[in-house]
């Protein structure tokens, strides 16, 4: 969606502001936060196309005002009522009722497998055997999409043109995935844009930006 | 209120939210409140930019070492032990006298994991996402990075399933020095593209 979280580009929101020595969280509940989301996955089915479509739904003034876990919060609840794993009167204090039936899929995480389940990851990359639409040295162009859900395609690319430099083989397709549509796998390909083709001539002529997009993306130039 | 936000008594409205959701998540069996302490104690104290340091290192003093890096990020990470979470499928680019590269998401806060830990609020804020695409040499400067016309900029926004880590130059007078001092000078930043080393 074209929402405020599609950010590339835009002007105004000031200097970067850096913390010197920053801790990894800044409170205790960022880092319950973190771990909720982290581990509630591997027994309720959700996953990050799913978070990201909930945290980009945010109302764009609560975007800019919440920090990253409170969107993380946010989303979280909205993914897990969504499931019917926790509702509204439990968050507001009701005694948890028992799950519905099919509500989770696996046993929670338990401490001793959580090294493993970090190392083993969490890849996208699928061996759906695919063809390409496009091989490197290709002149392509971003597709003027813009659609109501979750997309990986930003809006500063929409319509320019750029070249493959890159294929990095067959992912699950995000777009479709965050909307219930299936992962219908496809090749993933970087593609690279003149900074001049983005944002005009006042662009140093040998910048570039790099971008990973789907073959649905993609059209040829 | 006090000073830092918090109410002179008891938790922040955060705070319940986040420990009533725990609390009913358990109690459903959905999660294990020690796992959620491994998973932290992970994140606060094994995965971090020392990983990447030791990479970039590896890389200085070892040209197959290098090559493979390059040619497959993923594979020549894991050989040093890291991968999993957000760093599945890796590529490394290369800092090089006339090309610079910088690492952003514009759309939310991708980062790779296993080699930097996760990444600073700057990375994930609104300032560097909206500008890092747009106007990289100023972001650069605003990081005391002057580049001049001559070398070129590479922005990878990293929004996909790959996830990118800077293979900074290495330093001038580090030629005696061996993998350990010099994965001592690696920081968290160079390895984003915002430092020069």
């Amino acid at each position: 969606m074209n929402g405020l979280h599609d950010m590339g580009g835009m002007m105004g929101f000031g200097p970067i502001e850096r913390e010197a020595h920053e801790p990894v969280f800044h409170a205790d509940w960022e880092r319950r936060m973190f771990a909720l989301v982290s581990a509630v996955g591997y027994a309720v089915p959700f996953n990050d196309d799913h978070l990201r479509r909930e945290i980009e739904r945010t109302p764009p003034a609560e975007y800019l005002t919440s920090t990253y876990y409170e969107l993380w919060y946010r989303a979280l609840v909205s993914v897990l009522e969504e499931r019917r794993a926790v509702s509204r009167e439990e968050l507001a204090g009701a005694r948890p009722r028992p799950l519905p039936p099919s509500v989770q899929i696996g046993p929670a995480l338990a401490a001793g497998k959580v090294v493993a389940a970090i190392a083993a990851g969490a890849s996208a990359r699928r061996d759906a055997r695919v063809p390409p639409r496009f091989t490197v040295g290709d002149r392509v162009r971003a597709r003027d999409l813009n659609p109501a859900g979750h997309t990986r395609l930003p809006r500063y690319v929409r319509g320019r043109p750029g070249v493959i430099t890159r294929d990095h083989g067959v992912f699950s397709f995000n777009d479709s995935n965050a909307r219930g549509d299936g992962e219908q796998p496809q090749h993933v390909h970087a593609v690279c844009f003149a900074m001049r083709d983005l944002w005009g001539p006042a662009a140093s002529a040998g910048d570039h930006l790099y971008l990973d997009l789907w073959d649905d993306h993609l059209e040829p130039a | 209120m006090s000073e830092h936000g918090h109410p002179r008594r008891g938790l922040t409205d955060i705070e319940l939210k986040v420990r009533a959701l725990e609390a009913i998540l358990t109690e459903k069996g959905l999660v294990d409140p020690r796992a959620l302490d491994a998973i932290v104690e992970q994140y606060e104290t094994r995965i971090g930019p020392r990983n990447g340091a030791a990479v970039v290192a590896r890389a200085w003093t070892d040209s197959a070492y290098k090559a493979r890096l390059m040619s497959d990020a993923t594979a020549a990470i894991a050989e040093l032990g890291y991968r999993g979470l957000q760093g599945e499928n890796m590529v490394v680019v290369e800092n090089t006298a006339t090309v610079h590269n910088l690492v952003v998401c514009t759309l939310c806060s991708c980062y790779p994991w296993p080699v930097l830990g996760l990444p600073p609020v700057w990375y994930k804020s609104a300032p560097y996402r909206s500008r890092a695409v747009i106007d990289p040499r100023g972001v650069l400067k605003e990081f005391g990075i002057d580049l001049s016309v001559t070398t070129d900029v590479r922005v990878w926004d990293s929004n996909a399933e790959l996830r990118y880590m800077v293979l900074p130059m290495r330093p001038r007078g580090t030629e005696g020095l061996g993998a350990e001092k010099l994965a001592a000078l690696v920081t968290r930043d160079g390895m984003i593209g915002t430092a020069s080393v």
